[in-house]
């Protein structure tokens, strides 16, 4: 369903990701690990379409269309998800009207009927309870005060209501103490199915204890210098990131 | 630039001249040199210039363009007898080009111990009530436009709730201007006397013909007695050639609370002098201003609030959204004075520039001579933030929709204030009839 191929992207001329190829099939789950610094979240926002990067070479296809033609909200609507590393805090705007808005956005663009009022609390209500979260911030403006557990679980929240093909967690675990970590890779879990792909992104292997990865591939200064099964994460987890710079890549 | 401002007063020195003789008769005594000691005031001083600190943003020359002469009576015209405004449940006087129009006014639901008249009915009927209060509050030295008013008194809103009264009705004063053969002026005179204990939601309207040429002046003395809650809005919605100089001034006595608001959604040349009197232990007053500009507008709110006795609170917060090469004045000043201990005051002015041509001049100020008070204050200037609108379309939602949400959340912060479900619906749908046109 995804395939980038030899992607370079610059921030402010400066290169950061320097010829990434990457195919992702429907029901996988890939990991991407790598030191602070490495790109993880640069490929996480070009895939998201974040306009601050300038992509220099290569290109990402997308159920068969070229991806970075595509507006962030096509994008979305095409279904793709990406669970932001710091969710944005918007004031004066309730998650239950924003979410409201996306859904209906991308309902119409399926063609797809707009869900009432009704419809939508009770979807809101049954994916609340997956991720366990406290139905007062429903009501609450989006992620205005939230702690940063809640923000957290607030994106996956949103990922359970949109139900996305791709869904991408940029760093979803960091901040999270074990409790909200295990809530959260519960709620992902609970969201796996044979039609959706999903693209972690950490920097720790700890989240992929729970959220077993199909493909684990190691990213250091913008490159994939490594790919493999489960196992890599975890001999990641004993040798810590200064070995891959040692090695020449293979 | 001299001759034109020149040229200008003596445009209003004439029309006094004129108005004097229409209104020959039965005008009290006191009226009568009050309007007379303004006129000169005007003679003297002219109108302010740029020159003036007050004024400094605030070029009255589309003003002084214009010779405005006094107004006629007109026919109202279908689209504005059935503005919005007129269509909201509670009672009402109704103007139409200054005059007072009882067909459109009704008193619906009031108290009968409520009085709600036309000026001139309470110059007939108890000249010597306006007398004890027209001008006390106000003072018409103040400035020229406030002295011009004074001249011209002749008409406007006279609201009366005695004391322990809970008005539940609100209560609308309604300003309407439609087309006329030649440019025109009107000077409403409003005052409000809320008796201890009484409760009132008052709302000003000023509405006009997009295609009218008029200056509306209007100054509201609003008087908020003892334990009293009273909340005072003004819409202003002028046509689009409508220029509008208001003065509110409100003055609060001990433990009473009011609940201001402004709204601007119309008008050429707009501003705003508002001065809030805490003249009493425990008062507090909360100040909302939403201001809406586009094309070329300009909006000027100055604000003044005056903590004048220990113990009061101040809360004001104004928020600008402006577009094309509209231009917006914000200037708040908090004075405390020295009596004024353990005053509590927060001033916050927000604005939103949507187009590179829109301009905003700020400027809180604080004039402190007590020592143990709380004041805050603080401005900012800024354009939609791109974090928030790539979150939301990050989400599926459309560029402009976004926008449009985020411009939304701005202004409800403001519009959220108002109390009264219809009211607060209309301005909603302003909003975005005024986001949807502004694209």
């Amino acid at each position: 369903m995804l395939e980038i191929r030899n992607l370079h992207v610059s921030a402010n001329n400066k290169p950061i990701l320097k010829g990434i190829s990457l195919s992702l099939k429907r029901g996988e789950v890939h990991s991407i690990m790598g030191p602070n610094g490495s790109g993880k979240s640069t490929l996480a926002q070009v895939l998201a379409g974040r306009a601050s990067y300038e992509v220099t070479d290569g290109e990402i296809i997308y159920e068969g269309q070229n991806l970075l033609d595509m507006a962030p909200e096509d994008r979305a609507r095409e279904g793709i998800f990406m669970a932001f590393q710091y969710p944005v805090e918007i004031r004066g705007v309730s998650n239950m009207y924003f979410l409201r808005a996306a859904l209906n956005a991308i309902r119409k663009h399926r063609g797809d009927e707009e869900v009432d009022a009704m419809d939508f609390l009770a979807l809101v209500r049954s994916k609340m309870k997956l991720l366990q979260m406290d139905e007062a911030l429903i009501n609450r403006a989006v992620n205005e005060g939230f702690s940063g557990g809640e923000k957290k679980r607030n994106e996956i929240f949103q990922l359970a209501v949109l139900e996305p093909s791709l869904a991408i967690l940029d760093e979803t675990d960091s901040g999270l103490d074990i409790d909200a970590l295990r809530i959260v890779a519960q709620g992902v879990n609970a969201l796996r199915t044979p039609d959706r792909a999903f693209l972690v992104i950490t920097h720790y292997q700890r989240l992929l204890n729970h959220i077993v990865p199909d493909f684990v591939h190691v990213l250091s200064e913008g490159r994939i210098v490594l790919s493999g099964d489960k196992s890599l994460a975890l001999e990641l987890e004993d040798k810590g990131y200064a070995w891959l710079e040692k090695e020449p890549v293979a | 630039m001299i001759q034109a401002v020149r040229k200008e007063k003596d445009q209003y020195l004439a029309n006094f001249a004129e108005f004097e003789r229409q209104a020959s008769g039965a005008v009290p005594e006191w009226l009568h040199q009050l309007r007379k000691a303004s006129i000169l005031q005007v003679a003297e001083y002219g109108f302010p210039t740029i020159r003036d600190e007050d004024w400094k943003y605030t070029n009255l020359a589309p003003l002084s363009r214009v010779s405005f002469q006094l107004a006629a009576r007109a026919e109202l015209p279908d689209h504005l007898s059935n503005h919005w405004l007129l269509g909201l449940p509670g009672a009402r006087l109704v103007f139409v080009n200054g005059f007072f129009d009882e067909r459109l006014s009704r008193r619906e639901g009031l108290p009968e111990s409520v009085e709600i008249k036309s000026v001139s009915q309470v110059l007939a009927e108890q000249p010597d009530l306006l007398g004890r209060h027209i001008g006390r509050y106000s003072d018409p030295g103040e400035h020229a436009f406030n002295a011009l008013n004074t001249a011209f008194l002749s008409e406007g809103a006279f609201v009366s709730v005695p004391a322990g009264t809970v008005v539940e009705t609100p209560v609308y004063l309604i300003y309407l201007s439609t087309n006329s053969e030649q440019p025109f002026a009107v000077h409403p005179r409003n005052l409000m006397l809320l008796g201890a204990n009484s409760e009132v939601r008052l709302v000003e309207g000023y509405v006009g013909d997009s295609e009218a040429s008029y200056f509306c002046n209007p100054v509201t003395e609003l008087v908020v007695g003892e334990g009293s809650v009273a909340d005072h809005y003004t819409v202003q919605a002028e046509g689009a050639k409508g220029h509008h100089i208001g003065t509110l001034r409100t003055w609060q006595e001990r433990n009473s609370a009011l609940r201001l608001a402004s709204f601007d959604i119309g008008g050429s040349l707009v501003r705003h002098n508002l001065t809030v009197t805490l003249d009493g232990d425990g008062a507090n007053a909360l100040l909302h201003g939403l201001y809406l500009g586009a094309a070329d507008q300009l909006i000027d709110n100055h604000t003044r609030i005056e903590h004048v006795k220990p113990h009061c609170d101040s809360r004001e917060l104004y928020k600008g959204i402006l577009t094309d090469s509209s231009r917006a004045v914000f200037h708040g000043r908090i004075v405390v004075s020295k009596g004024a201990q353990k005053t509590d005051s927060k001033q916050t002015n927000n604005n939103l520039l949507l187009s590179n041509d829109a301009l905003v001049n700020t400027k809180p100020q604080l004039e402190i001579y007590a020592d143990d008070v709380k004041c805050t204050h603080g401005a900012t200037i800024g354009r939609l933030e791109e974090e928030a609108l790539f979150y939301l379309r990050s989400r599926g939602i459309g560029r402009q929709e976004a926008a449009d949400i985020l411009i939304y959340a701005f202004a409800s912060e403001v519009i959220g204030q108002v109390r009264g479900a219809e009211l607060r619906k209309h301005l909603d749908h302003f909003l975005f009839d005024w986001l949807a046109k502004s694209r």
